[in-house]
């Protein structure tokens, strides 16, 4: 994905200015910056989940395998099958374990029972779910736990085959063994998807991502492989915030 | 580059204890080298005592910085710049207790030649060469202090001529001990203590790499950089 000069208003107020920002395939990129910095505005522009917010415009182009995603005639559904999402707090239907995957095919039109099937069981194994709960399909996906639910999440959001897969905070309300477990699906998801994650933990940045994006008061400040950014970055105000001096 | 102090204020106390006392042992280091070389001057032992008695405490500053960083490192989890200095800190930590080693190797020939009585010919460039590389120790701490690279940049200069003149006494103490075998344990302490004091201008070298590193995030040792 490609972003050319996007600006993002609530109204009156700015919370985007002009980021250009290119996302590499298949590696995971992360997006740090402190509270109200516009990096979760941003993940949401793009896959059009701003549109639900009636005072929110989006400025200049978000492109997805060079197709501007806030073209004219573009479908926000079929760009946000394309475009995934999973949200911080996981946020399973009160519905069987199975029926939770099944339910973007469902949406879908897919009918062939096998078909579906088949679909769930490579998106639960996707989520590195399968084996836990191969046989529990049938039962209510709210009495999993909660790194199981929020994997449950991402096995929904593989169901429709996306590109890529928006992550915001995904992990913030898991203990560490299941955040650890997430941060290791990144790492198998990343060979076949790409993946954006917002985090608040700049440690988490730099365990998973290949590339971090430094957001402050919604402008792009850095962009670079992580290591560099983590290490040696080039801007004062970077350095200043991945060492904690100020947000 | 300064800046700003950090949000949490135990950490930013923490980062400049670490800095404190590494500067006090770089202090520490200078007063070993000039009361190295004065004992050697004045074939002064009480004063060779009181290096090796420094030295005592270098060694505890040494695992005391090293704990010191590694508890930063791993309740902290410093990135960017701290993490750089908590390097830079275990590094350096090492030059400087390796520094006052030396000085100790020094002191201990120094109270060998008092023994003798009189000081041999070669060694009397040897104040010289001791002033040149504790000038370089110096500038190498200074740089460390004013997170200066020009000075740091300058160090790795210095240390031309003090290699220079640990050629000349190397060369005059073979010439010594070829001309008069008796005088080879003599001329082994004079170019022994040319050595010792050669490494120290290597230390100093390694400080002022560390601290281009710190500020730049650039490696320049074996010529990188």
């Amino acid at each position: 994905m490609q972003t050319r000069g996007v600006d993002v208003f609530y109204g009156d107020a700015q919370a985007i200015k002009a980021v250009d920002l290119d996302i590499y395939a298949r590696t995971v990129t992360a997006f740090i910056g402190p509270s109200g910095c516009g990096k979760s505005t941003f993940l949401r522009a793009l896959n059009r989940m701003n549109d639900t917010i009636e005072i929110c415009r989006v400025k200049g182009e978000i492109l997805l395998d060079g197709y501007n995603v806030y073209g004219k005639g573009v479908d926000p559904v079929e760009v946000r099958r394309r475009v995934g999402m999973v949200f911080q707090k996981s946020n399973p239907f009160p519905k069987s374990i199975f029926e939770n995957v099944a339910f973007g095919l469902r949406i879908a039109g897919m009918k062939d029972k096998n078909e579906v099937a088949q679909r769930v069981e490579e998106s639960l194994k996707g989520a590195a779910l399968w084996d836990e709960l191969k046989d529990r399909l049938e039962e209510s996906a709210l009495g999993l736990s909660g790194g199981q639910q929020q994997r449950l999440c991402i096995a929904r959001t593989l169901a429709v085959r996306p590109d890529v897969i928006l992550m915001d905070e995904p992990t913030s309300a898991l203990d560490p063994i299941a955040t650890a477990r997430i941060e290791e699906l990144l790492r198998e998801l990343k060979q076949e998807y790409t993946i954006v994650i917002v985090t608040h933990s700049m440690q988490q940045a730099a365990r998973v991502s290949d590339y971090t994006a430094f957001f402050y008061m919604g402008e792009l400040i850095e962009y670079g492989d992580t290591e560099t950014l983590f290490t040696r970055p080039s801007q004062k105000k970077t350095e200043e915030y991945i060492t904690g001096r100020f947000g | 580059m300064a800046l700003l102090t950090h949000t949490s204020h135990e950490f930013e106390a923490e980062l400049r204890q670490l800095k404190g006392r590494l500067l006090a042992m770089g202090g520490r280091c200078e007063q070993m080298i000039i009361w190295a070389v004065s004992a050697l001057e004045e074939q002064n032992v009480q004063l060779a005592e009181d290096v090796m008695r420094a030295d005592r405490q270098m060694n505890e500053d040494e695992m005391a910085v090293d704990e010191m960083a590694v508890r930063m490192l791993a309740l902290r989890q410093p990135v960017g710049r701290d993490l750089r200095f908590a390097i830079t800190a275990v590094k350096v930590v090492t030059d400087l207790e390796r520094i006052g080693d030396e000085a100790v190797n020094l002191a201990e020939r120094a109270s060998e030649l008092a023994a003798t009585g009189s000081l041999p010919a070669p060694a009397k460039r040897l104040s010289e060469m001791a002033m040149l590389a504790k000038t370089m120790l110096r500038h190498a701490l200074d740089s460390f202090v004013e997170e200066d690279v020009a000075k740091a940049r300058l160090v790795l200069e210095e240390d031309d001529a003090v290699d220079a003149i640990y050629g000349e006494i190397l060369r005059g103490s073979i010439a010594y001990m070829r001309a008069d075998p008796t005088a080879i344990d003599d001329g082994m302490r004079v170019s022994n203590c040319a050595k010792y004091l050669e490494r120290i201008g290597d230390h100093s070298t390694n400080i002022a790499e560390m601290v281009i590193f710190l500020v730049d995030g650039v490696d320049v040792r074996h010529g990188g950089g």
